[in-house]
């Protein structure tokens, strides 16, 4: 088993369906999805749980330049890749009750969307790191673009620009680094690495921030987050999910792989910083969060603060912090997934996504409560579900870095809490209005999305040690190059 | 060498046609010969030859260059058959004469390639401009096209002015026009070249920037821009195609051959020009792109932002600066091909439509990808190469020339010049966001709005050598994107 096939498969899969008829799209895009689902625990089985970089793919591709098509994985990428490649079939499932327009396109550039993040996951080569990287963004602005909601054009181009311009800063970056590679330049990861912590310090401050900055808008970080909101609410769902489950993590991601062992002094100078933005996010996020009337909206800004505190985590520098960090890029992509699906379904109904119009939905059908309420259990980090893993231990990583700052960070449990909570209780609790009283029941497909969710919220929250023991070697060979003093 | 002889038998041929009649036939046999011409410039490669007493080199700089403008040319003249043919618009101009016109100034871009003697330079950009100026013109009755064709021959004619002025006075200082010896004499310390004894100097300076005056005019470098935008409107779309690719690609040729072999000693008297005219280049292209209406005149202004870019190179003054120059030639020229020919198609169109010449407006565009979803789909390949998006070859001739000019210290250009192309996404996404987006007609969605989408534009209008240039600029760029390895190497 090899990294290429799982980079190659999406895209041949995305190509072949291009060519079948609108009936068939969707069934065969889950089919597929489900093939490299089945490829991708394949290569689980065959994961040593070491620190190396496995199943490498290394081909000379621009020789003159010394760049290379090199993708392999560690525990941090393959756990990544393997939430890509369980979320998308979901994804696609979830879209199986819903009348899409030309489903060919959607779903060809759904699959052809999750080469390129598996590719981003997995890409050992800071030049195919950024092909991939702005690949990702293609798909998923044309799925926006064509399939999203009033206003469209306007907000996916906000959407486009913004994260364009980071990846640019990024690019400038890496060719920074590249041309700091001994002998004839090398854009090779660890020919990166050795170039980054031999710059200076002012020199890794640059890095630092253009890298920062690049991955703070994707994931998105307070102040770079004013593209979010708007683009989350007017995305069609899939598009959503696809940017808040799996996208997003392309940033935090990011900070692990390709910003901490580049810029060394210029994290330790600068982390600082980043850690209080990251907490301003946390808090800001969560309290708008709590203001917000239209559902979708509160979902996008509970990202925020939970991506903030991700990132916090990272930032902590601490084996712990990047841990949960891993963890809760997961339990985040899970959970967030079910909760825009939910979303999905009160918008299916009832044409709105208000707080306030809906009530008494639990009295209607009790089965998608019951999901629903697990969905958010899990994201508010309740003990037993997966969300509360990833929390532990990331604000336990950054009260090592600082007790004060994580007093803030833990804010989030009791802010997410409240809008949690309270949107429960307005959609599902309560007298039964008009609106909801004729709300149908879930159909197959739809109890479909929510099994799987579900189970992975809860498996992961009762036994998370095999997830913990695949990252952990990896996790310490990054913070061993941050600080290689600490030895923990 | 052959090849100039082959373009110019070509030329030749054109203009027999009419009398011997076989006018039919006249596309495959250029289409033809223009291979030809490619294969027996590859049967050249590194042979190094020169011509007629060092007057010409074809080295493998020229060779390759050659291969480029070729190919573009190919792709030229399928994709300009309507206007070849039977321009809807044009009276009484003659299908040979646009041949000859063109395969002339072909030989010209081709002698601006390899030259090795200033005269040389001269000659090559005299054979094409004059063409130029005549298939500006082209459309007679048109008075944009008239305007176009008097506006490009008065600046032409200044730019040369320039230029040969500049040339007159580095011949004075130096007393040759042989590339070789001027370099000799710029670059060696050994000896003491004679214009530094006689005090000839500032003679050379006034030299070096006169002919950097001169090519800037050629290349529609800002401030030397101010006809770019009016010519490139008012001349039929396929001259403007023809302009914005093979006359921009070989002035750029000519240029980097001039400095990079003779004038890369003297750095200091022309850098910081450049470095001035490239930034300001970048930017103001850019941004004028951003306000334009009609897509046609945004293109131009884009393609000025380009010239921007290219210059980047030309300063960078390192081994990458021949690849990186050459690379985005080829895929400049490729997706703009690609996007100048669905314009000719839907200008085309919209003239038999409505019996009248019709400009091109971001408006027009509206809904075009749920008419057809081919021509949305090339135009929008075009627009995110020329965007720089990747993985198509726009992005990587970006990339080659952002890394080339880091490489030399130029971090604020490459800056400014990332900045632009983040203002470029703006017009170049502003278009494809128009194609994808419900046109006016259907959000008003009158009944007999139904019946007018069966005279819009189908797939099967579109005749098959257009489509055939369609799908191969959209294969370029994507292999050009992927595989850039095969030509940067070449250099």
């Amino acid at each position: 088993m090899n990294t290429a096939i799982l980079i190659g498969f999406p895209l041949v899969a995305a190509l072949l369906i291009l060519f079948l008829k609108s009936e068939q799209a969707k069934k065969f895009a889950l089919a597929f999805s489900l093939i490299e689902l089945i490829l991708s625990i394949y290569a689980l089985s065959e994961f040593k749980i070491n620190a190396e970089p496995q199943m490498m793919v290394n081909l000379a591709w621009i020789q003159t330049l010394g760049i290379h098509f090199k993708v392999a994985m560690d525990g941090i990428s393959i756990l990544l890749v393997l939430l890509t490649t369980v979320l998308v079939p979901l994804i696609i499932l979830s879209s199986f009750s819903r009348d899409i327009k030309n489903p060919k396109y959607f779903y060809s550039l759904i699959l052809f969307m999750q080469m390129a993040l598996v590719g981003v996951f997995t890409a050992m080569d800071g030049f195919l790191f950024y092909i991939f990287w702005e690949l990702a963004l293609i798909p998923i602005w044309f799925i926006c673009l064509l399939w999203g909601g009033e206003n469209r054009a306007r907000i996916t181009f906000k959407f486009f620009v913004y994260t364009l311009f980071g990846s640019l800063l990024m690019l400038v970056g890496l060719i920074y680094l590249y041309l700091h590679t001994s002998g004839t330049h090398s854009f090779d990861i660890q020919a990166l690495y050795s170039a980054g912590s031999s710059l200076s310090s002012p020199e890794q401050t640059w890095i630092f921030w253009t890298l920062f900055i690049a991955f703070a808008i994707k994931m998105p970080v307070f102040p770079f987050h004013t593209w979010q909101p708007d683009t989350y609410t007017n995305a069609p769902t899939q598009g959503t999910m696809l940017l808040s489950g799996i996208m997003l993590k392309m940033g935090t991601y990011g900070l692990i792989r390709w910003l901490l062992p580049m810029a060394p002094l210029g994290v330790q100078q600068w982390g600082h910083a980043a850690m209080i933005l990251s907490i301003i996010s946390i808090l800001y996020a969560s309290i708008i969060a709590i203001m917000q009337k239209d559902f979708k909206r509160l979902i996008a800004y509970s990202s925020i603060a939970h991506v903030g505190l991700i990132s916090a985590g990272i930032f902590s520098l601490t084996v712990q912090g990047l841990q949960g960090g891993m963890i809760q890029m997961l339990a985040h992509g899970i959970n967030v997934v079910g909760l825009f699906f939910v979303v999905d379904i009160l918008f299916n109904r009832t044409q709105t996504q208000e707080l306030s119009k809906f009530g008494g939905i639990r009295n209607v059908i009790p089965y998608f409560a019951t999901m629903f309420m697990i969905v958010l259990l899990g994201s508010i980090a309740l003990p037993l579900t997966n969300g509360f893993i990833g929390e532990f231990l990331l604000i336990n990583g950054v009260y090592q870095y600082n007790a004060y700052m994580a007093g803030f960070a833990g804010l989030t449990v009791i802010l997410g809490a409240v809008y949690m909570l309270r949107s429960y209780q307005k959609i599902m609790l309560g007298e039964t209005n008009t609106l909801t009283s004729t709300f149908t029941d879930l159909n197959f497909n739809e109890k479909a999305v929510f099994v799987p969710i579900v189970l992975l919220i809860i498996v992961m929250g009762v036994y998370p040690k095999p997830i913990l023991d695949i990252a952990e070697p990896a996790i310490k060979h990054i913070v061993e190059l941050i600080h290689p003093a600490v030895i923990l | 060498m052959k090849t100039l002889y082959i373009l110019t038998a070509l030329g030749v041929i054109a203009m027999l046609a009419e009398m011997f009649r076989f006018k039919k036939f006249l596309l495959p046999i250029v289409l033809i010969g223009l291979l030809g011409a490619i294969a027996s410039s590859v049967k050249d490669w590194n042979t190094n030859i020169h011509y007629y007493n060092y007057m010409m080199t074809f080295d493998n700089f020229a060779i390759l260059f050659t291969i480029v403008l070729c190919a573009t040319a190919f792709l030229w003249f399928m994709m300009s058959q309507n206007f070849l043919d039977s321009d809807p618009i044009a009276i009484g101009s003659s299908k040979t004469d646009h041949y000859a016109l063109v395969l002339f100034a072909l030989c010209g871009g081709m002698i601006m390639v390899s030259y090795s003697n200033m005269v040389m330079l001269f000659l090559g950009i005299e054979i094409l401009s004059i063409p130029m100026y005549v298939l500006a013109g082209s459309r007679k009755d048109s008075l944009s096209s008239n305007e176009a064709s008097l506006k490009y021959f008065l600046m032409g004619a200044f730019a040369t002015g320039f230029l040969l002025f500049g040339i007159a006075l580095i011949y004075g200082a130096t007393g040759t026009f042989d590339l070789k010896t001027l370099s000799y004499f710029i670059s060696s310390s050994a000896t003491v070249p004679t214009w530094k004894v006689s005090g000839a100097e500032p003679l050379l300076y006034a030299g070096i920037l006169m002919m950097l005056i001169g090519l800037c005019f050629k290349i529609s470098a800002v401030p030397f821009h101010f006809w770019a935008p009016d010519v490139y409107t008012g001349a039929p779309t396929p001259v403007t195609a023809f302009m914005a690719t093979i006359v921009k690609t070989a002035a750029f040729a000519a240029f980097l051959r001039l400095f990079f072999t003779c004038f890369s000693g003297m750095g200091s008297v022309w850098m910081n020009t450049i470095w001035v005219l490239a930034a300001l280049t970048i930017l103001l292209g850019n941004i004028t792109a951003v306000y334009q209406t009609s897509v046609k005149r945004m293109l131009a202004y884009s393609s000025i932002s380009h010239a921007g870019y290219m210059l980047l190179a030309i300063l960078a003054m390192n081994d990458h600066s021949l690849g990186s120059v050459l690379f985005y030639a080829a895929a400049y020229s490729v997706a703009t091909i690609g996007a100048f020919t669905v314009l000719s198609i839907i200008e085309n169109h919209q003239a038999t439509r409505n019996q009248q010449p019709a400009t091109v407006t971001f408006e027009t565009l509206s809904g075009l990808a749920k008419q057809n979803k081919f021509l949305s789909f090339a135009m929008t390949i075009s627009m995110l190469s020329l965007a720089g998006i990747p993985p198509l070859a726009g992005f990587f001739g970006k990339y080659y020339i952002f890394t080339s000019a880091l490489q030399s210290g130029y971090v604020w250009l490459v800056l400014i010049a990332v900045l632009g192309s983040l203002i470029g996404v703006y017009y170049y996404f502003r278009i494809i966001i128009k194609m994808y987006s419900p046109s006016l007609t259907d959000l008003q969605a009158q009944p007999t709005a139904v019946e007018e989408k069966g005279e819009l534009l189908s797939f099967a209008e579109v005749g098959w050598d257009l489509r055939i240039v369609l799908i191969l600029t959209i294969l370029l760029a994507l292999l050009l994107g992927i595989f850039p390895d095969f030509i940067i190497r070449l250099i």
